[in-house]
């Protein structure tokens, strides 16, 4: 059982680490301009096959500074020629704008890349082994996740608390209008603060294609994980997202690594495999977990809509 | 406008591929229409698009010879969406088209949909029956409680593949911790169920130290199963896992240092070996009809000239398919012994209990159930395989080949006929 | 949005199209006989009455969902497995026009259930809560396979059960005839609840929900019955897909499906009573012809649903609409050529657009991008410079002659017009 403890909360903060680098982008978005990007691990995906391409000629440490600042642009690009058109109808026009998006860019990336994963992988030297923990061989790319993750946490608290951008940024989270009033150009607020989230998308790709797989349905799969963090941690909310990274992140690795259903534990009780509550009896933790996030979702929008951190409301 | 194009770049093709192989066969007739069905878009279309290009490649191979009774053959693409009440549609659509043929892989789920799709067109409309030819999709109830006259199964079934690796396992006294991971899906339950039996009764030696199911197409990190898999101190994982799913169990398994063999159905296509690359090598193993060292181990240099040819023309695919083969031949044969495509009934029958020298061995369709019976292999990727998958640099190395004997399964069906 | 009470008063006093559009329904299996084309037909009106339901929420109520299919899923589910239990019963039981109701029953009773805790807020918090549902019920369908089937899905046949009318179920043009039957009956009813004090209500809560708590409707509860009711029809849709199709699996609870209602509602217009049956219609038939022809189908679907959202939020109804509402109000007159011209540079430059699409795809995605192959009647070689020239010529001059001048020209006409003192 310690075994068990000791590595989900390992490779969970591993796992949510990497949700992390997705969501902060997308809650910064989402708290200042109430836009669910639902695009968002569209830019993640984008990160990836960048880092890919230019990785090719480049080499795997200038693509990993190179990607995110395209995947940026890209955004910027978004935001300026198509999000602020639709801004004008409201939030629900701009919620299915980044909808099709979604689609849109997917077929793109299928397009040029092709269906099938391309052969995207981290230097050899990361491939080696830094530790073991209980026969389970760490290798050093995981290490760099980590530092990756821990250098863009504290770059972002240090952006957002320390400098005048982030104080900008900080205070349009809260009061967009009030920032507006006081001569800040709040649209090239939005479209840098919009192009900053996408390039974060695009670092947690850069990372992520590697550790998993890069192939054009990478952000369909991403996507809806990327909400349920946000929503949890709360609109806007940096420290909140991470939380719930974290928490979603070794809550999903616990149930995978336990081996536990009720009728196992408690005892069979004569209920039988079939009917609602006998298949809930019979149920292995490991098959609830994928739809765990998606219970904490809809629970944390029913009794606390605000999510752990967040100040107001969606 | 749209239409005609497509036609148009459909026509433009087939002018290149004759001018590319200089074959002089005009088609006397009709040509002969079989209807592709299967995802050709989406998550799936990978493996759509694979199937396709080794229809095509098949068909331009038979077309070379003369076609079947002196006509072409054409494949016609339809989208199924990997969605059963689309294939269903696009079932109706080869009838209203007057489409004799239909032939689908991906998903049981959907051959089950197009199984009672076809029994209701030849049930309700008798003059133009159509026959469904499935090459890939494994669930044994389609040649048990579902089987059907009408529909004939060129893949070894999910229960043949496990007899054909058990009977290789019973033989290694090295496998004693045998973890099974597999889809949350009748696939997987299936596996998960039989394997268990079949361990019972057949490997004394080995027991069975874990059973999980994850969900399809969901899970991005695999370590998790990976820690109880090592937790376990299994030395052996058997899955039938396919495409992503896959790949990332194959990629973490390496990741994570464990020293196991992986037994798998599909590890040999549907982006797994280039989303695995050499990290698999000793790891992933397979259980197939047919890899490409085959042809090197066993000498066939006519079936190496056709798959290199198949590499030649797309450079991205393998020819992976080998029941293709065998399903276009087998049907090339039926034909010819009717002597038309619409008596339908009449190549059914022809169909039943064929035998058929393939490049492997004999190959025999069982007229009880439609189920074909032929030669397996079991295979481990290596990088000095002499063809490489997926362009991924590892190929896979014949490790056993199972005879026919002990690759059947006895079957339920009783299936109603004309 | 205002446009919706505007276009609702418009057609209240007409009175055709209830009678053209059934007609040309009931006509269309005897323009086209064959099959597919008739199920294809059947499917636009199962389409229809979901997204009529789905309006009910989104353009009446101002409610995004994203998993509206549970509802429509569900009810399919429950009227299988009623078809099956009439199967097996030997053919006997509820009649198969009935079929519909039990779906329609199950979608009221799960709105019950799920809207109680949906509902409390509305905008991004209801959006998200209906994805997280629609996720869970997806899930749970592969997990229940005693009630869901499986992956493989449920069968049932729809001509062994028996006809209150004693009509054979088995040729799809009968089958058709009860479709068309069931979405007038659906469409009339979603029709008149819009006219209700209810209707009204619900979009009072759309626009502006506090004024209507001071008005003394509690938006909670408009809200609560708007998404039962739009849950039953949703169910009711279900409950006819089972007797188009004779096969439910987890599809119809699925994202896909979800999104699909939401991509056609929108296309054709959320402001509009008939806009989401032309967008629900326009997606399926898209949906089904489109794939088979070319491989970039949803690329153009998204690129088509984005400059809806872009450019054209009220949807195709609307473009239509507020066309028409010029035209009637003369704003059209003096400068009906440059609409024209800029209608048909427009054209131009998706046709040159078409072209570069299909031009890619041919030569990123075919085996020997070299082959010949015929774009738009002529045989092309993508590995050429020219018709990739070409193909970006036409689209940058349709569409910069449409906005770099037809655009600025109409503008100009109209600002001189009105000096004259026209509006």
């Amino acid at each position: 059982m310690l075994e068990t403890i000791a590595y989900s909360i390992f490779n969970g903060v591993l796992y949510g680490t990497l949700l992390f680098m997705m969501s902060s982008g997308l809650t910064l978005i989402f708290g200042m301009m109430g836009v669910l990007n639902f695009a968002h691990a569209s830019f993640y995906m984008l990160g990836a096959y960048f880092a890919y391409t230019l990785g090719l000629t480049t080499g795997f440490w200038l693509a990993l500074i190179l990607a995110p600042i395209a995947v940026g642009a890209m955004g910027a690009l978004v935001e300026r020629y198509g999000l602020r058109r639709v801004h004008q109808y409201g939030h629900v026009p701009e919620l299915l704008f980044t909808f099709g998006l979604a689609y849109v860019i997917e077929e793109l990336v299928a397009l040029f890349w092709g269906t099938v994963p391309v052969p995207y992988k981290a230097p050899a030297v990361m491939n080696t082994t830094a530790f073991t923990m209980f026969d389970l061989d760490y290798s050093w790319f995981k290490v760099f996740i980590l530092l990756v993750a821990v250098v863009m946490f504290v770059g972002l608290w240090l952006l957002l608390m320390k400098t005048r951008a982030g104080q900008v940024i900080q205070a349009a989270l809260s009061r967009p209008d009030m920032v507006g009033a006081l001569g800040h150009n709040v649209p090239l607020v939005f479209t840098l603060v919009f192009a900053f989230g996408c390039a974060l998308a695009g670092l947690g790709g850069v990372v992520g294609g590697i550790q998993f797989v890069t192939d054009p349905g990478m952000a369909f799969m991403m996507g809806p994980i990327v909400f349920v963090v946000v929503v949890l941690g709360g609109l806007g909310s940096v420290p909140g997202a991470l939380v719930a990274s974290l928490i979603i992140g070794i809550l999903q690795t616990f149930f995978l690594s336990i081996n536990f259903s009720l009728a196992e534990t408690i005892g069979t009780l004569n209920i039988e495999d079939s009917g609602f509550f006998g298949v809930l009896w019979h149920m292995e933790a490991t098959r609830i977990a994928p739809v765990l996030p998606f219970l904490l979702l809809v629970l944390t929008l029913i009794f606390r809509p605000r999510g752990i951190f967040g100040k107001r409301e969606a | 406008m749209l239409h005609n194009k497509k036609t148009g770049r459909f026509a433009g093709i087939m002018i290149g591929l004759s001018m590319a192989f200089s074959s002089a066969t005009y088609a006397q007739e009709d040509p002969i229409r079989i209807s592709y069905i299967d995802p050709l878009s989406g998550p799936f279309a990978l493996a759509g698009d694979g199937g396709l290009k080794s229809f095509h490649f098949a068909a331009q191979k038979l077309n070379e010879d003369g076609g079947i009774l002196g006509r072409d053959i054409e494949i016609v693409p339809m989208d199924s969406k990997q969605s059963a009440s689309e294939a269903v549609q696009l079932v109706q659509r080869s009838a209203d088209e007057g489409i004799n043929f239909v032939t689908q892989g991906n998903g049981s789920n959907v051959a089950a949909a197009i199984i009672e799709a076809i029994e209701r067109n030849n049930r309700r409309n008798k003059d133009n029956k159509m026959l469904y030819l499935n090459y890939a999709a494994v669930d044994p109830a389609l040649t048990n409680e579902l089987c059907s006259f009408y529909h004939f199964r060129f893949d070894a079934a999910s229960d043949i593949k496990l007899e054909a690796l058990t009977n290789y396992m019973k033989d290694q006294e090295d496998i004693s911790k045998i973890f099974l991971v597999n889809m949350d899906y009748s696939h997987g339950h299936f596996i998960s169920e039989r394997m268990a039996e079949l361990v019972d009764e057949r490997l004394p030696h080995a027991e069975i130290v874990g059973d999980v199911l994850h969900p399809v197409g969901k899970v991005r990190d695999f370590s998790p199963y990976v820690s109880r898999i090592q937790q376990s101190g299994a030395d052996t994982v058997v899955s039938g896992n396919w495409g992503i799913d896959l790949a990332l169990l194959v990629r973490a398994i390496d990741s994570a240092g464990l020293d196991v063999n992986v037994y798998t159905y599909y590890g040999g296509a549907g982006g797994v070996p280039a989303g695995i690359g050499p990290r698999g090598e000793g790891i992933l193993r397979q259980v197939t009809e047919w890899h490409a060292d085959v042809n090197v181990d066993e000498g066939l240099e006519d079936y190496e000239k056709w798959f290199q040819e198949f590499k030649k023309q797309y450079p991205q695919f393998d020819w992976y398919y080998h029941r293709i083969y065998n399903q276009m031949y087998m049907l090339k044969a039926a034909i010819e012994e009717v002597g038309n495509t619409d008596d339908v009934d009449a190549i059914a029958l022809a169909l039943e209990g064929m035998k058929f020298e393939s490049p492997t061995g004999t190959v025999t369709m069982r007229a009880k159930d439609h189920q074909i019976l032929q030669p397996m292999y079991i295979s481990v990727m290596d990088t000095n395989a002499k063809y490489d998958a997926e362009n991924s640099g590892v190929g896979f190395r014949t490790v056993a080949s199972i005879p026919v004997e002990q690759a059947t399964v006895e079957t339920s069906c009783n299936m109603a006929r004309p | 949005m205002a446009t919706n009470t505007a276009a609702g008063g418009i057609n209240a006093l007409k009175l055709w199209p209830w009678l053209i559009v059934p007609f040309i329904a009931i006509v269309l299996p005897f323009v086209f006989d064959s099959g597919h084309t008739i199920n294809l037909l059947s499917h636009m009106g199962v389409a229809i009455i979901f997204a009529l339901s789905y309006n009910m929420l989104l353009g009446n109520t101002g409610l995004l969902s994203f998993g509206h299919a549970v509802y429509f899923g569900l009810g399919a589910f429950v009227a299988m497995h009623l078809l099956r239990a009439i199967n097996d019963a030997g053919g006997t039981g509820l009649p198969i026009e009935l079929l519909p109701l039990a779906g329609a029953a199950a979608g009221l009773g799960f709105g019950v259930i799920f809207g109680s805790f949906s509902v409390r807020r509305a905008g991004v918090v209801f959006a998200m809560i209906t994805l997280g549902l629609g996720e869970l019920v997806h899930s749970s369908s592969l997990m229940f396979t005693d009630f869901f089937g499986g992956e493989a899905g449920l069968f049932g046949y729809r001509d062994e059960a028996p006809s209150l009318l004693g009509v054979d179920y088995a040729p799809s043009r009968n089958v058709y005839f009860l479709v068309v039957a069931w979405t007038l009956i659906a469409a009339i009813l979603i029709y008149l609840l819009r006219k209700t004090p209810l209707g009204w209500m619900a979009n009072a809560v759309r626009d502006n929900p506090e004024r209507a708590q001071f008005v003394g409707y509690n938006p909670t509860i408009v809200r609560y019955i708007q998404f039962v009711l739009s849950a039953c029809f949703a169910g009711l849709a279900g409950g006819l897909f089972v007797i188009t199709n004779e096969i439910v699996n987890d599809e119809v609870v699925g994202q896909l499906q979800s999104g699909a209602v939401l991509l056609g509602t929108f296309i054709g217009g959320i402001g509009y009573f008939i806009g989401p049956v032309v967008g629900a219609s326009l997606v399926t038939f898209l949906e089904s012809s489109l794939s088979a022809h070319t491989e970039a189908w949803v690329l153009y679907f998204g690129l088509l649903f984005i400059s809806i959202v872009m450019f054209a939020p009220m949807g195709l109804v609307g473009i239509v609409h507020t066309q028409y509402l010029n035209w009637k109000a003369g704003g059209w007159k003096g400068n009906t050529g440059i609409r024209l011209y800029i209608l048909v540079s427009g054209l131009v430059g998706i046709f040159g657009l078409i072209c570069v699409i299909e031009l890619s795809y041919h030569y990123f995605r075919s085996w020997d991008p070299g082959a010949p192959f015929i774009l738009m009647g002529i045989s092309t070689n993508a590995t050429h410079l020219l018709p990739w020239l070409v193909s970006f010529a036409i689209t940058i001059i349709g569409f910069g002659l449409m906005l770099l001048h037809g655009n600025p020209l109409l503008k100009r006409h109209i600002s001189a017009n009105s000096d004259g003192g026209k509006a």
